[in-house]
């Protein structure tokens, strides 16, 4: 009986072992074969490196990587044109579930990259290839389909906008 | 040049001095009455079981005796420290913000002495009060430089001030005393007390964008074109990045990365090949740089006098 119950208190207690991983510091070779996107000539759509399926697609699933991700997007001054996600006179809305270039992560990384035509600046020299997947990551969540189960961290001010892990992206009505 | 530990008992200025001298009779007088304590205890133990148990005058005189010393303390405190927040005429104001995990120090124009912006280094004036504006620029930090004066929160959206008066000159160690994340305790800052002429000088110096040689040095076109400045300023460089420390005058300061190597040209090199090992977790990310960027960067960052 007694034998049983520190049984039973040790299971949720072990479970609590198996904390999410923050992956601070991935090794060099790792983070410089994360560049090696391939994507289709017309620059939608493509494959991300298999390095990043080796690592178990952390970007969307890990609540470390997507909070780096959202601090990227508050430092290097993505809401200038895309404000909170709902987009400005200057640069779309990233919330709406309307793609230009597609909703692929790696259309997303590239985007962030390279730029893309209509004012969105290359980010290549700015961020390392790992902070680009991050902010890739957190930039796709906005606008996802679907909830996700891990979520970055709050904001300090009011929401001005659902969570980025709750309510799925609005289908915007498609253009006439 | 006094170098003390960081330490509240060695004070290094009025404020702390004023702390100081409420503490050793706070001391004194909670020991008497703890040793009075263990004495009783040990009296009530000692004494034979069977006699009649019933409050007795002992009682009362403690339970009064323990009313006055309550009401004695709270009085010498509240007298002890309300010139704490004495303003003076016109103090030197410097605006520091704590990030995770270093020191945004900031001094606004004063006169004809123009503003400039470091980073975990305070150089105040010998006998001049200072009014320190505390602001968080992610989550609540602490500033406690324990020489000079009591702890006080940074805390994001609501913005404190500290007043102290630096009585000695001499190099004092503040740190964050607020847990705030990961490197909490790699979180340090100097604080160095000169006498006003040197701190005049050194105004001076900070103020001036960076140093001649450095700017011609081949490490700042790596500088201003690899992810470096996108976080980073040196002024009179292209870098105009403001998430990160201010690196103008970096070789001028006494330590890197909060306080957690000294300023050498070895520990330069080490802090921008692998910061994540060095201090992991904080938000200056691996670089890949090839090693003659490196080599070129560490002259270049060797020269920012």
């Amino acid at each position: 009986m007694r034998r049983m119950l520190l049984l039973a208190l040790a299971v949720p207690l072990l479970q609590g072992c198996k904390r999410e991983t923050r992956d601070l510091r991935p090794d060099p070779p790792v983070a410089a074969a994360l560049d090696g996107v391939a994507i289709l000539p017309i620059g939608i759509g493509g494959r991300p490196p298999e390095v990043y399926f080796a690592l178990g697609k952390p970007y969307r699933t890990n609540a470390y990587q997507l909070s780096e991700g959202k601090r990227l997007y508050a430092w290097f001054g993505c809401p200038q044109c895309h404000g909170q996600g709902e987009g400005t006179a200057r640069g779309p809305a990233l919330l709406d579930g309307w793609w230009n270039y597609g909703p692929g992560l790696e259309t997303i990384y590239l985007s962030v990259r390279d730029g893309r035509p209509g004012g969105m600046p290359a980010f290549r020299s700015r961020l390392t290839n790992d902070q680009l997947w991050q902010l890739a990551g957190y930039v796709q969540q906005l606008g996802a389909y679907s909830g996700g189960a891990a979520a970055p961290s709050r904001d300090d001010a009011p929401p001005t906008r659902p969570a980025e892990n709750r309510a799925p992206a609005r289908f915007a009505p498609l253009e006439p | 040049m006094k170098e003390a530990a960081q330490s509240a008992l060695a004070p290094g200025g009025a404020e702390a001095a004023t702390l100081l001298a409420l503490f050793w009779p706070v001391v004194a007088l909670l020991g008497a009455i703890w040793l009075a304590v263990l004495l009783v205890a040990a009296l009530g133990l000692w004494r034979r079981p069977g006699q009649p148990r019933r409050p007795g005058w002992p009682v009362g005189v403690a339970t009064a005796g323990t009313v006055l010393v309550i009401i004695g303390l709270t009085f010498a405190s509240y007298l002890a420290t309300r010139p704490l927040s004495a303003a003076a005429e016109a103090p030197l104001v410097v605006q520091i913000q704590g990030r995770q995990w270093w020191w945004q120090v900031a001094y606004p124009a004063e006169g004809d002495a123009p503003g400039f912006t470091t980073a975990n280094e305070l150089r105040l004036p010998l006998g001049r009060q200072v009014r320190l504006e505390l602001a968080a620029g992610d989550v609540i930090h602490s500033f406690w430089v324990p020489n000079l004066a009591g702890k006080q929160d940074l805390i994001p959206g609501r913005d404190n001030a500290l007043l102290l008066t630096p009585r000695e000159a001499g190099i004092y160690r503040a740190q964050c005393a607020e847990f705030c994340g990961l490197q909490h305790a790699r979180m340090a800052l100097l604080v160095m007390v000169q006498p006003a002429e040197e701190f005049a000088r050194w105004r001076a110096a900070q103020a001036a964008p960076a140093a001649e040689p450095a700017l011609a040095a081949e490490g700042r076109r790596v500088f201003e074109a690899r992810q470096c400045s996108a976080c980073h300023t040196v002024r009179g460089s292209t870098a105009k990045g403001s998430t990160g420390p201010d690196l103008t005058h970096l070789a001028s300061r006494g330590s890197i990365g909060a306080g957690l190597l000294p300023m050498t040209r070895g520990a330069l090199a080490a802090w921008v090949a692998d910061p994540q090992t060095l201090k992991p977790g904080n938000n200056m990310p691996l670089v890949p740089l090839s090693s003659d960027e490196l080599q070129a960067l560490t002259d270049f960052m060797a020269l920012l006098q």
